[in-house]
């Protein structure tokens, strides 16, 4: 075969393997949309689920899963932007940190109806937190907390060695250096990380079926009290995010249209997780752009 | 020993087991600039880093001997590195401005270091660009990104930055080996007149730029200084066979 002939095939393989790709992706989209998207109206978004009648919405989910990414958030990025720093920049090169890698890697590739369990049984019943929002963040902050470390750590050790030298040079301390000049030049790919955690948080179901519970009380959305029971702000809560709902319906579900509210449910979880992206993309790239001057 | 300029008393530096600069003595004095000359991996570019404790960065590095600088030894475990940082400028082989603006670039360094004052960064920023024959070609784009600038741009603007903490001393690393000839020239013409006011140390590859740059010249070979004197003298007539040998070319 010339080299020709075999440069041809090669280039229609990977071309054919592309299309193909984004045609699952566009197909599986499309299903989703086409099935869903009729069935989604501003008083499906807003109104609370029926069990047995027909007609139920979705609000209150929905609002659990932005504020479970919230919660999830705030917990994780600290945490996990810190201990990159600390991999990265402060942490020797020897067996301990070694093992501290080998274990942040092993918690991201947990089964997460595991996780799930281990939060059951720690969190809600032994720290008796209870089905609640907190519970649920928490076993979250399991996959996210290594991931968010992981994706730190080489985005901080890919800022070039130059950039962090001339800053020493001037006579600036470590940290100044880290906050002022790495931090920055680091921020997109610590942002992508953030993404991907967050849309783990969107997605997962099997951890928090035992953990932020598979019901919602009944939430008085004019009540922004974070200490009251019926406030939507109460971290304290059992709530039933998107994800599990979908789950919860799909298989137990009673009221009749339960198929086309699981359709819905479905779409307007995919269209989330797509918001979420952009706005975090386009944020992200503000800031930057912002932070380095440049175009 | 006179009070202006950097002293370097037995200084070795190791990596792991293996000794790369071998127990140097060196007097550099203000208002000189001095070349340091060798094949690569001699140890000039190590030793350099060492003057302002750079190496620190590089885990299994370990530097014994005294630097002096204003009646202090740097090596000292006392000495703040931070401060004696600022003291210390430094420029690398490649450009490497801050992903910042023209004007954070300058006022970046003496903002941490206190000076808060609008007018006086103003100022600063000014003389600095000034200084570094680079006012004139940014005054009317000091906000936009100190990327947009040519790469000889960018070098004379990190040139700006380690001038605008106040140094005394100005390690060069190189710093025109990546320049075009005409931005090249008007780096050597930069350092030429800088050494009124500074002490310049400048690793260089290139015997014409030390030859035309430097008041002194000091040749290494295998992590050893084989010969320090006047340039003039270095470059006519070396008193070692080494250094007659390198600087025509007939090795390294």
């Amino acid at each position: 075969m010339s080299a020709k002939l075999a440069n041809r095939i090669a280039t229609v393989v990977i071309i054919a393997v592309a299309i193909f790709i984004v045609a699952i992706l566009a197909g599986l989209l499309g299903y989703i949309l086409v099935r869903g998207l009729g069935h989604v109206s501003w008083d499906f978004l807003t109104s609370v689920p029926q069990s047995i009648r027909e007609g139920g919405g979705i609000g209150p989910q929905l609002f659990n899963s932005v504020f479970l990414l919230v919660l999830t958030l705030l917990i994780t990025v600290p945490l996990g932007v810190g201990a990159g720093i600390y991999m990265s920049e402060y942490a020797k090169a020897n067996r301990f940190t070694d093992f501290i890698r080998l274990v942040v890697e092993v918690l991201s590739s947990f089964p997460s109806i595991v996780v799930g369990l281990f939060g059951l049984l720690v969190l809600v019943h032994y720290f008796g937190l209870g089905y609640s929002l907190f519970a649920g963040a928490l076993a979250l902050t399991v996959f996210n907390l290594p991931l968010m470390v992981r994706i730190t750590e080489q985005a901080i050790r890919a800022v070039p060695k130059e950039q962090k030298e001339a800053s020493l040079a001037l006579g600036l301390s470590r940290w100044k250096t880290i906050t002022s000049i790495m931090l920055p030049i680091a921020m997109p790919n610590i942002l992508t990380g953030t993404i991907l955690a967050s849309g783990r948080v969107f997605g997962e179901a099997a951890a928090l079926l035992f953990t932020a519970g598979m019901s919602s009380p009944r939430l008085d959305f004019t009540n922004w009290n974070p200490f009251s029971s019926n406030s939507p702000l109460n971290p304290f809560r059992p709530a039933e995010t998107l994800a599990v709902h979908i789950w919860k319906i799909n298989s137990e579900g009673l009221a009749p249209d339960a198929a086309e509210i699981a359709a819905g449910a479905s779409a307007v979880l995919v269209i989330v997780v797509l918001l979420f992206n952009f706005t975090a993309r386009f944020i992200g790239g503000y800031i930057h752009r912002k932070f380095t001057a440049s175009k | 020993m006179p009070n202006n300029g950097l002293y370097v008393r037995d200084l070795s530096v190791y990596y792991g087991k293996k000794q790369a600069v071998k127990e140097i003595n060196l007097d550099f004095a203000a208002k000189e600039v001095t070349a340091l000359i060798g094949p690569s991996g001699c140890g000039k570019s190590t030793f350099l880093r060492s003057l302002n404790r750079m190496n620190d960065l590089i885990g299994d590095a370990r530097i014994t001997g005294e630097i002096w600088i204003e009646d202090k030894n740097i090596n000292d475990p006392s000495v703040d590195v931070v401060l004696l940082r600022q003291k210390i400028g430094m420029v690398w082989q490649r450009p490497n401005p801050f992903h910042k603006s023209i004007y954070e670039n300058i006022a970046f360094g003496p903002r941490y270091h206190g000076i808060k004052n609008k007018k006086q960064l103003n100022e600063i920023v000014e003389t600095s660009l000034r200084k570094a024959a680079l006012w004139e070609e940014t005054k009317d784009r000091l906000h936009q990104s100190a990327l947009s600038l040519s790469g000889g741009q960018q070098q004379r603007l990190c040139i700006a930055r380690s001038l605008a903490v106040k140094p005394k001393i100005i390690l060069m690393d190189e710093p025109a080996s990546a320049l075009d000839p005409v931005s090249t020239a008007k780096i050597e013409e930069l350092i030429s007149e800088l050494k009124q006011d500074y002490c310049i140390i400048i690793v260089t590859h290139n015997m014409h730029q030390a030859a035309r740059i430097s008041d002194k010249t000091a040749f290494f070979f295998m992590g050893e200084l084989v010969e320090f004197d006047d340039t003039q003298k270095m470059f006519t007539n070396p008193s070692k066979k080494q250094t007659d040998d390198y600087i025509s070319g007939r090795f390294g």
